[in-house]
């Protein structure tokens, strides 16, 4: 270990040097004589003194309570900053799992995750996540460590241009170039995150504005003047809608991740219950309904329910809340709700008729716009027909699977176990694959923010570290379980070293079938069952891995294994790995091929 | 076992009699209404500050957005850059444009130009000077002035719209061209109308209505 933190390379070490006699030119005497150690304790409201400090106080100014990253060259001056702050600062094994964790924490809280990186190798790790929460809109912003500001454009150790890699997949980044501006850079980064459609925003620090001796206080946390956001909905195309609504007779409702973010699922709830309208789901607006609920139809698109799918595709009014008309849940645009006129309610312009057009197009918050449009329709729609059509869909495509006792565990069964082990309120991470299909459709979720997955980026990995951001930001009796695959979990699992040390209660289920499964099963259905790279052969043994990681380990072969193994492990007060042995050729059903009609899943495989 | 779940077939399903076009807007799937581009101008007042040129022009190819010229300048306030771009599109995709481009944080307002917006480029077209009376006669022609000139070459400039400036190029080839050098269009509203909007909530962009077609009127007022 001290080896490793001896082993600094000479160029590394000659910048820490330059740096120092930066810090003992610049530090000047009466700089410390304005501030005595008696003020310097009090980290609350001792003056700022270097650009990292004004960094650091930002985020605490904003009410940050955590931050994930790892340390690094470029970086070092506002880890010191951090040395003195009552934010705590989880290390993690990865900068990606620093950047999902960062990602989770916003999706579960809210308010943006805080990643931390060095320069060159950190912050091109924690691009991944960055790009993550860009498409799934999380709150998220990145601090990343960059070369002192004169070795900047030439090739300089570590060197990465991080605003240039990163500009495609955040809401906005700034390059610092100010010690006296860099505080309020942070600030208005925070701000920026939260704000309006939520995203990640990054702020690239060079050494020497970290390091600048500066005494600027930052502002609080706000939107630059040309950031705008329209929170209500234009009155006069409310009312159109609300007519529309009124006269519908096959009305939808369906709720995207933005009616979880926009904090409107509570106003949504009593607008589809009130009016009796039927409700489908994005898959990042699970938990914005409930699903045990008469009305609820679950979720739509390419892995959603049947009924959800004939819900969307035969309604002729769709009220679409905060979503983005993702190819996965449009499947082909020409076969989309293709006699329905959409109403969209979205808080980005230009998601509107960006890939369905809107005919009655709502832009504003979800929360004050839906509310709008609630005082506004004054007579339920008559659709009585309609959803006893919709009860028939949900009978006649019915979810029910086949699990004889004589067959390898089913997942579906293991994803069931799992939700009827835990309470309302847990929290389900995911990777992404087949597990990850499975957790949407055979895990009832009744409550927003209680569903953490990488939806748009689909980025293998996630459920890891996802579950430590997300184990911060929830509440104790939460319970968080991570329903993995095998090969999403080899992509991070050294997070398991993160949650041991942190002592952090989650449980991770992988769901190991030995295989890039969804690679498998597309395989099988598009390539002639050429198994191409997708069949491990071999996986080391999950449940003695996280023993020795210092977690609990568990192992489910057999069905009735399968209730006991999950109560023990989501009992156990720590991090704790059950591997589940499932029937690797188990396949995820139903399923509309890509750019397919919505209308014409396939139930199973012969029907693709 | 069996694999799969149960339910009617996907024959068996009853099938809505709607359509979409590939923008996504409900058609008669028997007249099949589709869009055609159009060159439009935009211009986009910005801040001027580092990286909003990668970010105006890194949205474009990430989205396809088709554009044609892009350019860039100082405005009458030092904080601020005028970008005006000529791209073709089809009117929902000038509209993804606008939304696109005001949704970059630097970026203060957006506006499409009217087709009767005044619109500049200018060319440095460097020409053997062999035939020295004709080639001034042709820059004559042209109204282009004499940048340089030396034994063997001469070098004129010309403003004007494009199609003039396309003429210009195409009459000077008969004297052999050696290179040229070309901008992007630069443009202004006329009159009293502005360019940018006077608040940065500029209505502009959500009136997709300015269906107004950019016509290639060779105007040289
Ligand atoms: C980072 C990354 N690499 C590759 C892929 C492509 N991919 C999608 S699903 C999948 C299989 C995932 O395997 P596993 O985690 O075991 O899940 P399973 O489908 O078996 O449940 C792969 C490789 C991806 N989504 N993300
Ligand atoms: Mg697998």
């Amino acid at each position: 270990m001290s080896e490793r933190a001896a082993s600094v390379t000479p160029t590394e070490a000659d910048e820490q040097d330059d740096d120092q006699e930066q810090i003992t030119d610049s530090a000047a005497p009466d700089a410390a004589a304005d501030t005595g150690p008696a003020e310097t304790t009090d980290s609350e409201s001792a003056p700022v003194t270097t650009g990292a400090e004004a960094v650091i106080r930002a985020l605490e100014n904003a009410g940050v309570e955590y931050a994930f990253g790892v340390q690094g060259g470029a970086i070092m001056p506002v880890y010191d900053a951090l040395y003195d702050s009552e934010i705590y600062h989880v290390t993690m094994a990865h900068e990606q799992g620093a950047a999902h964790a960062a990602d989770a924490y916003g999706i579960v809280s809210g308010e943006p995750g805080i990643c931390l990186a060095t320069s060159g190798p950190g912050a091109t790790n924690l691009v991944t996540g960055i790009a993550d929460a860009d498409m799934d809109s999380d709150p998220m912003v990145a601090l990343t460590g960059q070369v002192p500001t004169e070795f900047v454009g030439n090739d300089a150790f570590q060197e990465t241009d991080t605003t240039g890699v990163t500009t495609p997949v955040t809401k906005d980044n700034t390059f610092a170039s100010d010690s006296d501006r860099v505080g309020t850079d942070v600030s208005e980064a925070f701000a920026l995150a939260r704000e309006g459609r939520p995203g990640p925003t990054l702020v690239d620090l060079p050494k020497d504005i970290t390091n600048g001796e500066t005494d600027a206080e930052p502002d609080a946390p706000t939107t630059p003047d040309t950031y705008q956001v329209q929170e209500r909905a234009d009155p006069e195309i409310v009312a159109e809608a609300a007519e529309r609504i009124e006269n519908s007779a096959r009305p939808a409702l369906l709720l995207g991740g933005g009616v979880i973010k926009g904090e409107a699922s509570e106003v949504c709830r009593e607008f589809a219950i009130e009016h009796e309208i039927p409700v489908v789901t994005t898959m990042p607006g699970l938990g914005a309904f409930p699903e045990d609920h008469e009305l609820s139809m679950e979720m739509a698109g390419m892995h959603g329910t049947g009924y959800a799918n004939m819900a969307i595709t035969h309604c002729d009014t769709l009220i679409a809340v905060g979503t983005r008309f993702d190819d996965r849940l449009t499947g082909g645009i020409e076969t989309f709700a293709p006699d329905a006129e959409v109403i969209h309610v979205d808080i980005d312009p230009a998601e509107i008729s960006k890939n369905i057009h809107a005919d009655y197009p709502l832009v504003g918050d979800a929360d004050t716009a839906v509310s709008q449009l609630a005082e506004a329709v004054d007579s339920s729609p008559e659709a009585t027909k309609w959803r006893a059509q919709c009860q028939q869909w949900k009978s006649d495509y019915s979810m029910a699977y086949d699990a004889p006792d004589d067959a390898p565990v089913q997942p579906e069964f293991v994803v069931e176990a799992l939700d009827e082990a835990t309470s309302d309120e847990a929290i389900v991470t995911t990777g992404v694959g087949q597990h990850q299909m499975w957790a949407c459709q055979y895990w009832t979720f009744t409550e927003p923010r209680t569903w953490v997955s990488s939806h748009g980026l689909g980025a293998m990995g996630y459920g890891l570290p996802s579950a430590i951001g997300a184990r911060l930001a929830a509440d104790d009796d939460q319970e968080v379980i991570c329903v993995d695959g095998d090969g999403s979990f080899l992509m991070t699992l050294q997070g398991l070293s993160v949650a041991v040390r942190e002592e952090l209660d989650i449980t991770v289920a992988v769901l190991n079938n030995e295989y890039i499964g969804m690679v498998r099963q597309w395989q099988d259905a598009f390539f002639e069952g050429r198994h191409a790279a997708s069949d491990y052969g071999w996986m080391p043994e999950f449940d003695k891995l996280a023993e020795a990681f210092g977690a609990q380990g568990f192992r489910i072969d057999d069905y009735d294994e399968v209730a006991d193994t999950i109560e023990a492990a989501v009992d156990y007060d720590g991090p704790s790995v059950i591997d589940v042995h499932i029937d690797p050729e188990a396949n995820v059903y139903p399923m509309v091929p890509s750019g397919g009609d919505n209308g014409q899943f396939a139930l199973t495989e012969d029907q693709l | 076992m069996k694999r799969g779940l149960d339910g009617p077939a996907p024959e068996e399903r009853p099938t809505p009699a709607g359509r979409r076009n590939k923008q996504g807007i409900r058609i008669d799937p028997e007249v099949e209404a589709t869009h055609q581009p159009r060159r439009t101008v935009i211009s986009a007042l910005v801040e001027h500050e580092p990286g909003v040129l990668s970010d105006v022009s890194g949205l474009f190819s990430r989205r396809q957005f088709n554009i044609e010229s892009l350019t860039v300048g100082p405005t009458d306030d030092a904080e601020l850059a005028r970008i005006t771009l000529v791209v073709e599109e089809t009117d929902p995709g000038i509209d993804q444009v606008k939304k696109q481009l005001r949704k970059l944080v630097p970026v203060i307002s957006v506006r499409e130009l009217a087709p009767d917006a005044m619109r500049r480029e200018l060319a440095l077209i460097k020409v053997d000077a062999e035939r020295p009376d004709q080639v001034a006669a042709v820059a004559d022609m042209y109204g282009a002035t004499t940048v340089d000139s030396s034994p063997e070459t001469a070098t004129f400039e010309v403003t004007g719209a494009r199609q003039k400036i396309d003429a210009a190029i195409d009459t000077f080839s008969q004297f052999g061209i050696r290179e040229i050098s070309r901008t992007g269009m630069t443009a202004l509203a006329r009159g009293t109308d502005e360019t940018t909007g006077p608040s940065p909530a500029d209505a502009s962009v959500s009136a997709a209505d300015e269906a107004n077609q950019y016509t290639e009127t060779a105007d040289d007022d």
